[in-house]
């Protein structure tokens, strides 16, 4: 069931295998063919969003708080509109007043007045970075000059950048209409608690009263941010005939779309977004940015605006994931069975609220069969940017407590740590906390392959260098996906999807169609539409395009199926239901025609076929992974270094292989960044004082090992190919994984992200002090 | 507003003349001005590489060098990396090997990866690594793009 699928180079599917019952054989499915797009993205000609050129296009800049929480006391424009070459200047107050307006955007409600805020203040400003005013002119330069003439007037207020420090009492307030909500009622006093989460499963006390063993410890991580290469960018053309038409770097059209007439209080029938082809987003380009000010600058000058950020503004003025203060406590018998576990979770959410508290709240246990639990947790605002969904959002925080609690639980009892997880791992039937129960999932399997792996079978030698294992969850979504196909007269099949492609989804779709419709991945054409050409499909994220929109193309293939089948029993002569499908080939007794045979003739039987789906799964998919690390650490410095990497995933079923792995390699080494270096370092005025990459400093190829990727299948019974989705577990469990690898390495436990050079040396003096 | 400056180079074997002003980066007047804009922009300070280009055979940071700099220079762009119609090994790797999710740092690791092998048709992985570290990925995790120039060095040896 487990395929160890790097380095080797596997080009041909799998013969037989079993999907919810149905033996299948697979003739495209879990091949590896070049993706459609790729010539134009190895080659330069791809149109990312900054290469939108067009006649007239002026540029445009914003200008950022310089503090980290103050009140606008006046804004004056006047000397930046003289400026020869600018055509427009903007304030939050050229947007509507929108006070407590709520949208539901799909994947949960926003509060429009705070969405709005983020993209330009209004009154005060929460976090350094944020937009206060923006400009457009003939070239980015007069634009950035233009910025230096607008005089805010500022008045300073204390800031708040450590979400312990937020909760107190006597804590700087950020939003004087902010109540605390706590099991459905609002606290009385404006507080920095946007809201108390609150799941409890069985009996804790009595469970932590059986326990043989219990621990109990308290974790820290730091903001980071997403890191996607390509900052954010918007062109919006406001035309004459009042459509804004909006190119795009975006994870979801639609949701951008949306947004932004929200904002600007328009129909969505009067805006357009193109999404360009983009450079990243990791769960960060899904909440709008420059869109409205783009377009409310292109409103006021009359042509097409283009704006792009620079790097520090991405850092700054762009979400990062929540700073989290995560205590966890697990109890268990001698031989290793948990029996309760309590969490307790503190997220910042920025500036505003709506963090990432209730995923981490669900995934804090989410690996483990606990009979008795409690987790209580606080979504937080301070003076930071507003965070934003970094891959499996909140879950890379409660794992990296909940997996190191493990550990050291298993050090503790003297059992394996991948026997202990098996012990309990959850499974089919296991009640999470939050109240789900999990249909078929692939944990033990994902462990198994773990335990039977080179990797964690082979011996680790040498001095300073430890090994060490972690799990790690998220849910995959499902949500709304829409596509069309058009069958062309030579057998190959145009397909048109919602999704945003970021990392081949064009491919892991079209493969879906090609599978069902018995054609070549080669055959399918997809391409991406704008939001007047292909139906509503919600964002890129969630681990959902190969699932969900894959689902889609499933069904567009049915569709079509039965669209040729009544092709064929017209020239046949006889009724569509006495035509059978198999392997591209309709029969009706001893007649046969292949699909292209068909599609040859379909002008002679009626026209186009033209098949189309619109699909809204319900449920997660279940995405478990365990990775291994070892490492070794500099005793004279603290550094550590990755000598060796393997991450195991649950795949449900892998449809292009070599983007699995991708998934993998990726997510681990995101998650390698976040535990080993990656930080927003602030001041004592509540400054990021590391807002570039040199400064911010990810990982690069020469820091990192290559990383060895397992894909396990248990197929997932709600996708008629078994898809679980991919993208986001593997940044749950490096975390942990490198914390366990550094304590046999060095001795020390650290309990705080990132576990960088001074922190592991530091760990490690004061260990030696004592002894 | 400043006077322009004249300058005349040659790009993808191409003579190529621009006015630009003095303030204008090598990136910006490939992008903006000659609409070459597979070379892309992540940060217009040097840290990541998106931008590389081949200046007189060397790899540099287009965003680094002002585009005055380049009178009288030889400059290679991803758009010219291709020989006519047939792709480069390394681009052929590099899809080859899945080496690319978003894409967006690919451009600037192909001409990255295009001058070490000039200089260094067999790198070891360390080398790889090495020269390399000047361009970010945040999507791969590097594993594939490192195989995909190991692929394409060897491609290479072949050909030779
Ligand atoms: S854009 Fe030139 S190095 Fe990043
Ligand atoms: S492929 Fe996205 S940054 Fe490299």
């Amino acid at each position: 069931m487990a395929t160890k699928t790097s380095p080797d180079k596997k080009k041909t599917g799998k013969a037989a295998d079993t999907t919810n019952g149905e033996p299948q054989a697979f003739k495209v499915i879990g091949t590896r063919p070049i993706r459609h797009d790729g010539v134009d993205k190895v080659t330069g000609r791809a149109i990312y969003g900054a290469d939108v050129q067009m006649a007239g296009l002026v540029h445009g800049r914003i200008l950022r708080s310089p503090h980290a929480h103050a009140r606008i006391k006046a804004i004056d424009m006047s000397a930046a509109e003289k400026m020869p070459g600018v055509v427009a200047v903007v304030t939050g107050k050229d947007m509507p007043d929108l006070r407590d307006k709520m949208a539901d955007l799909g994947e949960g409600t926003v509060n429009l007045a705070h969405l709005g805020a983020n993209c330009l203040a209004h009154g005060k400003v929460l976090y350094k970075g944020q937009a206060v005013a923006a400009v457009a002119a003939t070239s980015p330069h007069i634009a950035e000059e233009a910025l230096k003439k607008i005089k805010v007037e500022y008045e300073p207020l204390p800031a708040v950048t450590w979400v312990l420090d937020a909760m107190k009492d006597d804590a700087p307030l950020l939003h004087d209409n902010v109540f605390t909500s706590e099991m459905g009622k609002l606290g009385k006093q404006p507080s920095n608690i946007a809201v108390h989460l609150h799941f409890e499963k069985g009996d804790v006390e009595k469970g932590f009263a059986e326990a043989d063993v219990t621990i109990e410890r308290e974790y820290k991580t730091a903001s980071v941010h997403q890191g996607y290469i390509e900052p954010h960018v918007s062109t919006a053309l406001w035309n004459h005939d009042c459509h804004l038409t909006i190119w795009t770097s975006t994870q979801g059209a639609f949701t951008a779309r949306q947004q932004t007439a929200e904002l600007l209080q328009i129909a969505i029938s009067q805006v357009t977004v193109v999404p360009c082809e983009i450079g990243g987003g990791f769960g960060g380009k899904i909440s709008v940015y420059l869109e409205p000010v783009a377009a409310i600058l292109s409103r006021k000058c009359g042509r097409p605006v283009k704006m792009i950020m620079n790097r520090n503004e991405v850092f700054e003025g762009t979400g990062p994931t929540p700073g989290s203060f995560v205590r966890v406590k697990l109890g268990a018998k001698k031989d290793g069975r948990l029996v309760a576990g309590e969490a307790w979770l503190a997220y910042d959410a920025g500036a505003f609220p709506g963090g990432m508290i209730g995923p981490g709240c669900m995934c804090v246990f989410s690996c483990y069969d606990l009979p008795n639990a409690r987790v209580d947790g606080y979504d937080v605002v301070l003076n930071k940017p507003k965070t934003a969904a970094y891959r499996a959002p909140g879950a890379t925080q409660a794992a990296f407590a909940c997996e190191s609690v493990i550990d050291e639980l298993a050090e503790k009892l003297g059992i394996d740590p991948i026997e202990l997880r098996l012990k309990n791992a959850a499974r089919e039937g296991t009640r999470r906390v939050d109240g789900p129960t999990y249909p078929r999932v692939g944990l033990v399997e994902t462990l198994e392959a773990a335990r039977n792996s080179d990797h964690w079978r082979s011996k680790l030698t040498g001095k300073n260098r430890g090994r060490g294992i972690a799990c790690g969850y998220w849910f995959n979504i499902g949500l709304k996906s829409s596509a069309a196909a058009n069958v062309n007269p030579d057998g190959t099949v145009t397909l048109v999807e919602g999704s945003t492609d970021i990392g081949g989804t064009r491919t892991s779709v079209a493969m879906q169609l090609a599978e069902t419709l018995g054609i070549a991945a080669e055959d399918v054409h997809p391409q991406v539409g704008d939001t007047d050409s292909v139906g509503y499909t919600d964002v890129t994220g969630g681990s959902r395009v190969t699932f969900a929109t894959g689902l889609a193309a499933y069904e567009v293939g049915l569709d079509i199926r039965r669209q040729m089948a009544a092709r064929a029993a017209m020239l046949w002569e006889c009724k569509p239901e006495e035509v059978t499908f198999a392997d591209g080939v309709f029969r009706r007794g001893d007649k046969s025609t292949s699909f292209k045979e068909l599609a040859g003739k379909m002008h002679q039987t009626g026209g186009a076929v033209v098949g189309r789906a619109t699909v809204d799964p319900e449920g997660p998919s279940h995405g478990f992974g365990a990775h291994i690390a070892d490492v070794e650490v500099d005793p004279d410095t603290g550094k550590v270094t990755v000598l060796r990497y393997t991450a195991l995933q649950d795949a449900g079923r892998a449809i292009h292989p070599s983007y699995v792995e991708g998934q993998m390699q990726g997510g681990s080494v995101q998650g390698i960044g976040w535990a080993l270096n990656e930080e927003y370092f602030y001041d004592d005025s509540g400054r990021m004082r590391n807002a570039s990459y040199l400064d911010y400093r990810m990982p690069t190829a020469f820091d990192l090992p290559m990383i060895d990727t397992i894909i396990v299948e248990v197929p997932n019974p709600a996708h008629p190919y078994g898809v679980r989705g991919v993208g986001e577990t593997p940044i749950v469990a490096p975390p942990a994984a490198l914390a366990a690898a550094i304590y046999r390495a060095a001795g020390v436990r650290l309990r705080e992200l990132p576990m960088a050079p001074h922190r592991v040396w530091t760990a490690k003096k004061m260990t030696n002090d004592e002894c | 507003m400043v006077k322009k400056t004249h300058v005349s180079t040659t790009i993808n074997g191409e003579t190529a003349e621009f006015l630009c002003e003095p303030r204008q980066s090598l990136l910006e007047i490939l992008r903006d001005t000659l609409e070459l804009t597979g070379s892309k922009e992540g940060c217009n300070n040097g840290n990541c590489g998106a931008c590389t280009v081949l200046m007189d055979g060397l790899p540099v940071n287009s965003c680094l060098v002002l585009a005055v700099e380049a009178e009288g220079a030889t400059i290679t762009t991803i758009e010219g990396i291709a020989e006519q119609a047939h792709l480069h090994p390394l681009q052929q790797c590099f899809l080859e090997n899945a080496a690319l999710q978003c894409g967006i740092c690919t451009p600037g690791f192909i001409v990255a990866a295009k001058a070490l092998l000039d200089r260094n048709p067999k790198p070891t992985e360390h080398d790889i690594r090495f020269e390399l570290a000047g361009n970010l990925c945040r999507c791969t995790g590097y594993d594939k793009i490192v195989r995909a120039v190991q692929d394409a060095a060897a491609a290479l040896e072949g050909k030779h």
